[in-house]
């Protein structure tokens, strides 16, 4: 109806009667529009300014990472060299061959993988089934348990941290092994299991109770109800569930160091690349100690072996993120996290 | 209508079906509640413990009471941590002034990728980037590089118009602009959260607007915006909860490296994370209240939600 009415107008306009001046001015009008733009269509001046804005934005967000990739590359020369500020004047993998070998880079990759994917698959399991245990059913207490399920979202988890910790050295699991991590996420308490579970819970209550009712009615029961019809239709929540959960386990340091025990090491346990980041420089000089027969003294830390590290660390998730963009951007409107 | 089916189920007895119906919910969520007990109830209570007990560590974890005074642990931190108080100044009055930073400038980048641009696919994937990648190591890398502020000649300007302030406001905002892109790079889920909100408001209200001679500005403020509110909220609290448990956070590495000195110890660090949890806490209820919508608004906008699912 909107629509209709707005052509009236423009037609009402648009009927004035002509003559010269008035295509002179035509004319004008037209250079104006096209300049400044009209109600409807931006004009030239407007989408350069929106252009603008948008590439230089976008450079300073990728500025860091951009220097990262330049300066890994980058020779000892260089790095003193003031005048290579961007482009190396010889490329050189060098540092990369270090880093590799500080980080123990294949071997922590394989480990690191392993702990993110299992991890998440026991969080996206658990989650989506207690946020269609809230969706879906009525039951006494419901409020309270939502209201727990909220607070443990808000609140930061350092002070249970600790006592977590406890549990687990209690139970003798701190060793460097998956189990507290499969543990927690089955209970789901794992990395942001909270906001896992409020994303399935929106989720599954867009799915219409009487869809799943009628299934019932058919003889479905609860279980087959929740597998046959509620899955497929979150399969936008699954999906970015999974993709952040995965990011989350691959990202997380703080609570990686706490289960995985202060004393464990990528020789006896898992480890993840973001804690062999963390404790690069220690491990640059371990491994430059016992190398120190066989390498010159410009093999000394640096600025650039430092950054091939940082790059060596998030490229596996930068790479899984290209490759995935669609998913990752996409579901996150999908998913209903805009509080549908 | 299934809610009328259960009301009609309330108002005669507990039908077999609804006793069904209450135990089949709590299967579902059994194995959380089985979690949440252990690592959020009791871990809650046990950190409370500590905090106001000295904690001696044989074998197991034996609580000792304190000597002077139940709030030993607490005066502990204030009184002879150096570090401790300023690095919680700092954080608190960090986040009150990256707070609107982010949500300004997501909305910002929201309404220019709204706009009919090309390449948008392009734009989102780098604004998004970030979220992927930005951790504590890595940012903390990025810091040490100095890679983490916007280069530009202004700054140092800026700054030293601002030479005069006291110390505790001086120092915040000097580390809001040396770390500027980190704290930009906190937009990307806000960015999306704004972008699918904004796709949302239908385009008649836009049109109507214009042929009612609206202007771009005045078609923000009273469309735009009202629009958005309430992801605003939703967006300022996930900003708080995100900064605030993230691992680049002072605070939380102070709390990590206290647990495991001999003379600060496990009573001392929960201490510390308590009063920590209640000045998040406090940011975040100040947060809720100031942008919570009014009881009225709110019929309104959900009036407005309807209408537009109707359409």
């Amino acid at each position: 109806m909107l629509l209709t009415e707005m052509k009236l107008k423009e037609n009402g306009t648009a009927a004035v009667p002509a003559g010269r001046r008035i295509v002179r001015e035509n004319r004008k009008e037209k250079w104006k529009k096209r300049l400044l733009g009209s109600a409807d269509k931006r004009g030239w001046i407007g989408s350069t300014v929106v252009y603008l804005l948008l590439i230089v934005i976008s450079f300073i967000f990728v500025y860091p990472v951009l220097y990262m990739i330049s300066r890994s590359l980058m020779s000892r020369n260089d790095l003193l060299d003031s005048s290579a500020m961007w482009i190396p004047s010889s490329l050189t993998l060098h540092n990369y061959e270090s880093a590799i070998l500080t980080m123990d880079f294949w071997n922590s990759l394989l480990k690191n993988v392993y702990l993110a994917a299992v991890s998440t698959l026991a969080q996206v399991i658990i989650c989506s089934a207690v946020g269609y245990g809230f969706a879906r059913y009525n039951f006494p207490g419901k409020k309270i348990w939502m209201g727990v399920l909220i607070l443990a979202f808000l609140l930061p988890g350092q002070t249970t941290a600790l006592p977590n910790y406890l549990v687990f050295q209690n139970l003798k699991m701190i060793d460097g092994t998956i189990k507290p991590f499969l543990i927690t996420a089955l209970l789901g308490q794992g990395f942001k299991s909270t906001l896992c579970i409020l994303i399935f819970y929106n989720f599954h209550k867009q799915t219409p109770q009487s869809l799943i009712e009628a299934a019932e009615i058919d003889g479905a029961g609860h279980i087959k109800a929740y597998f046959q019809i509620a899955i497929p239709l979150a399969t936008a929540a699954i999906v970015v569930v999974t993709l952040f959960s995965f990011v989350w386990y691959w990202n997380e340091t703080y609570l990686v160091r706490n289960y995985l025990g202060y004393g464990s090491t990528r020789a006896t346990g898992l480890t993840t690349l973001m804690l062999e980041l963390n404790a690069f420089e220690d491990s640059y000089a371990n491994a430059y100690s016992t190398w120190a027969s066989s390498v010159t003294s410009t093999d000394r830390i640096n600025d650039a072996v430092r950054m091939a590290g940082t790059v060596l660390a998030i490229a596996p998730l930068m790479i899984f993120y290209f490759v995935l963009q669609r998913q990752f951007v996409e579901s996150v409107d999908r998913a209903g996290i805009t509080g549908e | 209508m299934s809610k009328k089916v259960k009301n009609i189920h309330d108002k005669k007895h507990l039908t077999r079906r609804t006793l069904r119906e209450w135990g089949w919910g709590y299967v579902f969520i059994a194995p959380w509640i089985v979690g949440v007990c252990i690592f959020f109830l009791y871990a809650m209570i046990q950190s409370l413990q500590f905090a106001f007990h000295r904690v001696e560590l044989s074998g197991g974890v034996i609580l000792h009471p304190l000597e002077n005074g139940i709030f030993e642990n607490f005066v502990k931190v204030f009184t002879t941590d150096v570090n401790f108080p300023t690095t919680l100044a700092n954080f608190g009055i960090g986040l009150v002034l990256q707070l609107p930073v982010i949500i300004a400038f997501s909305l910002i980048i929201a309404l220019l990728l709204n706009s009919k641009i090309r390449c948008r696919g392009l734009f989102r994937l780098i604004f998004f980037l970030p979220v992927i990648i930005a951790t504590g190591p890595v940012m903390n890398q990025m810091t040490a590089q100095g890679v983490a502020s916007v280069p530009m000649v202004s700054q140092n300007a800026m700054l030293g118009m601002l030479e005069g302030l006291p110390q505790f406001i001086y120092e915040p905002i000097n580390n809001l602009f040396s770390s500027l892109i980190l704290i930009l790079w906190n937009s990307g889920i806000q960015i999306l959260i704004f972008l699918a909100g904004l796709q949302k408001v239908p385009r008649a209200m836009y049109e109507a607007a214009t042929i009612d001679g609206a202007s771009g500005w005045e078609t923000f403020w009273k469309i735009t915006l009202p629009s958005v509110k309430s992801l605003i909220l939703l967006n300022s609290i996930y900003t708080v909860v995100t900064l605030a448990t993230g691992g680049s956070n002072e605070i939380i590495e102070l709390i990590y490296s206290a647990t495991y000195t001999a003379t600060q110890g496990y009573s001392y660090a929960m201490a510390m994370s308590w009063i920590y949890t209640a000045v998040v806490a406090v940011i975040l209820v100040i947060v809720f209240l100031l942008l919570k919508e009014k009881s009225d608004r709110k019929v309104v906008y959900e009036q407005k939600r309807v209408d537009m699912k109707g359409v």
